[in-house]
């Protein structure tokens, strides 16, 4: 695609009203969907990681990813971000292109994530993580913090204030002062959500947010999700293997099969489609399950 | 809350550890400690112990709370050397009747300011790099500093300034005599103005790490692509840490330059680079008060040790390696930590209940 025919064909799709045939529901309808990819793609040489993936999420939407490993789901997740360039297609955040953006700037439009294998700051008290989501939520110069004027101190507060009301809502409040890296692993996870949020986005993405949890804590997350998008009114994307969780939650649902979208739709059309059960289980199950 | 105390704390320490050093120097000078006097060279080794410390805390800035090995911060201490001694000496011949202490202080502000450049200069280059490379790619940018100094003529004819580019052919007296370097300066650092350097360093240093910014800093370091994906600019929170230790490492080098008659191009080599990584690493890679003691306890050993004559670089490299292999090993840290008084944490606590 030429430069020109790419503006030509942002410019069309930059307001798009939801497409009839797009799964979001009913209360996001004739709100702006808060990001529409369309025909993203990347290729490692030669390899097409990710091909042709269209997605549409609404405003308070909670979305699921799911597909088999390796079928490019964490690969989809750093294309919006712009970890990774996209080779081809265009992704717009809250209707505005994100083409040419860098993860800062990306995040700075409202896409926060987290990571699949926990990228916390190990060294740094828990607080200290959720401050650094906060930097650009409440910002005061670097003249300011070294001769310590009156912004300094202003801003610490705010800071910490903001820091201890994002961590009550996982009643971590309590570990603000440990290291991230002693924390046990479940609240890690739950650290990573915080410091996400941190960052006032208008699309949280979460990578395996319940690997490694007990089915008590994965129940809490669930409740907790849905607790985030009806408190801050944001959308949710989250890639997870735990079906209890994706079918339980998920509004709607995208499933990747070798970096292609192989089905879209509600939790039950998902579990009733027999490309996706082939997929998963392979060709014969699929075919005993339509016949069971 | 309980952290910014714990700072608090420690900061003051560390102020408190470094004035009453300063103190006792001050007492040992003018002989007040029954018997002690301070020996002659020993006196001579007071303002640059003050300047290997300030070296030392700023290089941490970059190798500790960046986390990038830099090889070339000798680069930045020679141009605030050159430029501090220049514009002292400068306002010396033009200004006849200015104060010495505000010819010190503008040379002590014009050595950070042109250093500062120097680092902007070669951080934009640099800080695109990581790891080994940033660390070799930081060490050819100090000898290019160096060589280039190698080549400058500044003289002072009067009022006006002259410059030669290998040309030492100028009017006047020369200030900056290539090779030779900065040549009979008048000695106007003294131990007080490298007391309050010392103190002006820490404070910019602490006051950093504990803000915004220094956090953006750490994190940049600790992970890339999380700080990334938070929003924070990496590149220009490396940027920041790498100019402002090169304003304070030219701060110290207006100092050094202006406690020597006569200051040589060659005294910014890679080896005063690699000391003041030594002092660094020594202290420990992100303490600052390790910083401090690392940096004077090895700049006066050199004199201390003047006994054994032709052998004392010899004894000083062994007690380096004696230091490296006692403070790694584990024996002693344990040791360490059953001298030093138990602090409370909130987590273990938690964990007998």
């Amino acid at each position: 695609m030429t430069q020109q025919q790419k503006k030509k064909f942002n410019a069309d799709t930059r307001m798009v009203p939801v497409p009839s045939q797009a799964i979001v529901p009913e209360r996001d309808i004739n709100e702006q969907p808060v990001l529409v990819a369309s025909h993203l793609g990347i290729e490692f040489g030669g390899l097409k990681a990710v091909d042709d993936f269209n997605m549409i999420i609404g405003k308070t939407e909670i979305a699921g990813l799911i597909g088999p490993n390796g079928a490019g789901k964490t690969t989809v997740f750093n294309l919006l971000t712009k970890v990774y360039q996209p080779t081809s297609g265009s992704v717009l955040v809250n209707g505005k292109d994100t083409a040419g953006m860098n993860t800062v700037q990306a995040n700075k439009l409202g896409l926060a994530r987290t990571f699949q294998n926990i990228r916390l700051f190990s060294n740094m008290t828990v607080e200290e993580n959720v401050r650094i989501g906060l930097h650009n939520q409440v910002s005061y110069g670097l003249m300011t913090g070294i001769f310590r004027l009156p912004g300094y101190w202003k801003g610490e507060k705010k800071q910490h204030e903001m820091a201890l009301d994002l961590l009550s809502l996982f009643d971590m409040q309590k570990m603000a002062d440990v290291k991230a890296g002693s924390l046990p692993y479940g609240a890690q996870r739950r650290l990573e959500i915080v410091r996400a949020l941190a960052t006032h986005p208008s699309l949280l993405l979460l990578d395996e947010p319940a690997a490694g949890m007990n089915p008590h804590e994965t129940e809490e997350l669930m409740e907790n999700i849905i607790k985030i998008r009806d408190q801050f009114q944001i959308a949710v994307l989250l890639i997870e293997h735990d079906m209890n969780l994706v079918m339980g939650i998920c509004e709607g649902i995208c499933v990747l099969n070798y970096g292609r979208v192989i089905a879209k739709g509600t939790a039950e059309e998902i579990q009733r489609n027999p490309v996706v059960i082939e997929a998963y289980l392979g060709k014969q199950s699929a075919e005993e399950e339509a016949q069971g | 809350m309980r952290k910014n105390k714990r700072n608090f704390l420690n900061n003051a320490v560390t102020y408190g550890m470094v004035i009453v050093a300063f103190l006792l120097c001050e007492l040992a000078i003018s002989g007040l400690i029954g018997g002690f006097k301070m020996s002659r060279s020993l006196k001579g080794q007071l303002v640059p112990i003050c300047v290997y410390v300030v070296m030392a805390v700023s290089l941490n800035l970059t190798v500790g709370f960046s986390g990038e090995l830099s090889l070339g911060h000798a680069g930045f201490m020679s141009v605030g050397a050159f430029s501090g001694v220049l514009i002292s000496q400068w306002l010396g011949s033009a200004f006849p009747d200015i104060p010495s202490l505000a010819r010190v202080i503008a040379a002590l502000v014009s050595g950070g300011i042109f250093a500062g450049i120097a680092g902007i200069l070669i951080g934009i280059p640099v800080l695109r790099l990581r790891g080994d490379y940033l660390a070799i790619v930081t060490l050819a940018f100090g000898e290019i500093i160096r060589n280039l100094i190698n080549c400058m003529y500044f003289s002072l004819d009067g009022k006006s300034l002259h410059f030669g580019f290998n040309n030492p052919n100028l009017a006047g007296k020369l200030v900056i005599n290539g090779p030779m370097g900065a040549t009979g300066v008048n000695r106007l650092a003294s131990f007080e103005v490298g007391f309050v350097l010392v103190l002006f360093t820490l404070f910019v240093v602490m006051n950093l790490v504990n803000s915004r910014s220094g956090r953006a800093i750490m994190a940049a370091r600790d992970n890339r692509i999380a700080a990334e994906a938070m929003g924070i600019n990496v590149t220009k929170y490396k940027m920041i840490a790498f100019v402002t230790s090169a304003v304070l490492a030219g701060m110290a080098g207006a100092l050094y330059g202006l406690n020597f008659a006569n200051t040589a191009a060659a005294k910014f080599k890679f080896d005063t680079s690699i000391l003041v990584l030594v002092f660094v690493v020594l202290g420990g890679i992100g303490s600052i008060r390790g910083s401090i003691i690392a940096a004077a306890l090895l700049t006066i050993l050199p004199e201390v040790l003047r006994e054994f004559g032709d052998y004392r670089m010899l004894v000083y490299a062994i007690v380096l390696i004696a230091v490296m292999i006692a403070t790694n090993s584990p024996l002693l840290g344990n040791l360490f930590n059953r001298i030093r008084p138990h602090r409370m944490k909130p987590g273990k606590e938690a964990g007998k209940a």
